[in-house]
């Protein structure tokens, strides 16, 4: 009993504690330097805030290029698939656009009306656009987020909002001198204040994960008040980041109360960074 | 002496293949997004470190995975540290079945695997979820360990046949 735990304890230490073969550090010691990393990267201290940043645009940039093959069999993956679905696609959209067209006329109407009754109670929003490039989307199982290519540098700040086209996809987690995060709508740490049309129900749209989102913080009731009906969530502007009447994405009965993200995460290349000024403020 | 350095070259660089594969696989994070399979994802790295640090621990040092985790923890955007960690405690598990183990068997070492990513993933979700407070999917893990797991035999047969390429390039 004795020398079996002595076994254990001389494989034990000679696990953490000898440095072997060509090793020229013991497992221990780097063990312990990484709790120490862990710490330190989460302390509020400038210098090392300062060195985190260094490392982040270092490891971006490199991550960006040994990438670029993986993006190129991505890209060619896509191409290949669009051209299968062509045609299908080409019947769908033209169907889209005359249902389109006939809604812009009365939605140019209510652009009008609105921008006229905003003015009377004297509330304008102002918005401020950088166009950046998607660096890298590593949707890891555990955080979906994506790297971009403008940071402090171009006047990004946390929290602005991140657009692709007119469709909320995220917002900015982390900025870099040149470089910054954004942590995208489907990311289980996302939530966002939203407004259901046109049942006018506030809720919170929670990210899961996955490719959807779920509603969160609403009526109890919610199941049954959407039960075989069709909305869509805008942001409602609550909490002061965004605007409201940003397009998040959809709930049919088709997508059983799940929300389904009008932008499709994987296909980001260029988006927009946007902050809002309410108010008189430019 | 042109077959001569070329030669030497072409050893050199199979020896630093693990090496080279570990820091090709955290820049770029093999994640098969465009797939668009639901709810699969495997922990490729795991994979590598537990390979090579068991069977031929020579080939990958603690301080190039220890560097490999840092790249991955601010690819990926967790804290960082803590796929250094991680890493760190399977080349731990591997160095203590190196020190028990008198002739490998490829069954124990695949449960133990198993065994390991379980402690480690533990210990990531205790990290991240208790003291960080960032929000996870606890059927990620799960996924994500099954599939390491399920895939490990594949890329062992694949290891085995690289690593017989770079120790027959070594004594040549």
């Amino acid at each position: 009993m004795a020398s079996g735990r002595d076994d254990f304890v001389i494989a034990f230490r000679s696990a953490f504690l000898k440095k072997k073969d060509k090793q020229k550090f013991s497992l221990l010691s780097l063990i312990l330097l990484s709790i120490i990393v862990i710490i330190l990267s989460n302390i509020n201290f400038k210098p090392i805030q300062l060195m985190k940043i260094g490392i982040n645009e270092i490891i971006y940039r490199f991550s960006f290029i040994i990438s670029t093959p993986e993006n190129y069999l991505k890209n060619f993956t896509l191409k290949i698939n669009e051209h299968k679905n062509l045609f299908e696609n080409y019947k769908n959209i033209k169907s889209e656009l005359k249902n389109l067209k006939e809604e812009q006329i009365t939605n140019n109407f209510l652009k009008l009306e609105n921008e006229k009754l905003r003015n009377l109670i004297n509330e304008n929003i102002n918005s401020d656009e950088i166009l950046a490039k998607v660096l890298i989307d590593r949707e890891s199982p555990f955080l979906k987020s994506i790297i971009l290519n403008k940071g402090t540098k171009d006047k990004v700040k946390m929290g602005m909002g991140i657009l692709d086209g007119v469709y909320l996809v995220g917002q900015i987690i982390e900025v870099n001198y040149t470089n910054s995060r954004a942590l995208l709508l489907s990311d289980l740490n996302s939530k966002i204040p939203s407004v259901l049309a046109p049942q006018n129900i506030q809720a919170v749209i929670s990210g899961t994960g996955k490719n959807y989102g779920i509603i969160e913080h609403t009526k109890d009731d919610i199941e049954e008040e959407l039960k075989d009906k069709y909305a869509i969530i805008y942001t409602s502007g609550l909490g002061g980041l965004f605007k409201p009447g940003i397009p998040i994405g959809k709930i049919s009965k088709d997508t059983n109360n799940k929300v389904e993200f009008f932008s499709d995460f994987t296909q980001l290349d260029y988006v927009k960074i946007i902050s809002f000024t309410f108010g008189d403020k430019k | 002496m042109a077959s001569l350095n070329k030669s030497t070259f072409v050893r050199a660089f199979a020896s630093y293949l693990p090496f080279i594969i570990l820091f090709i696989s955290v820049f770029n994070e093999f994640d098969f997004n465009y797939l668009k399979i639901e709810n699969f994802s495997f922990n490729f790295v795991y994979i590598l470190v537990f390979y090579w640090t068991l069977r031929n621990p020579e080939s990958l040092g603690y301080l190039s995975i220890f560097l490999a985790g840092i790249v991955n923890d601010v690819v990926i955007g967790t804290p960082i540290g803590i796929s250094s960690l991680c890493y760190l405690i399977l080349c731990a598990v591997t160095a203590y079945i190196r020190n028990i183990t008198l002739s490998p068997n490829f069954v124990k070492d695949w449960f133990s695997l198993l065994f390991t990513m379980v402690l480690i993933n533990s210990i990531q979700v205790i990290i991240l979820d208790l003291i960080f407070l960032i929000e996870i999917s606890y059927i990620s893990y799960i996924v994500n360990t099954g599939f390491t797991f399920l895939f490990y035999p594949a890329f062992f047969l694949m290891f085995n046949v690289l690593s017989q390429i770079i120790y027959q390039k070594k004594h040549d």
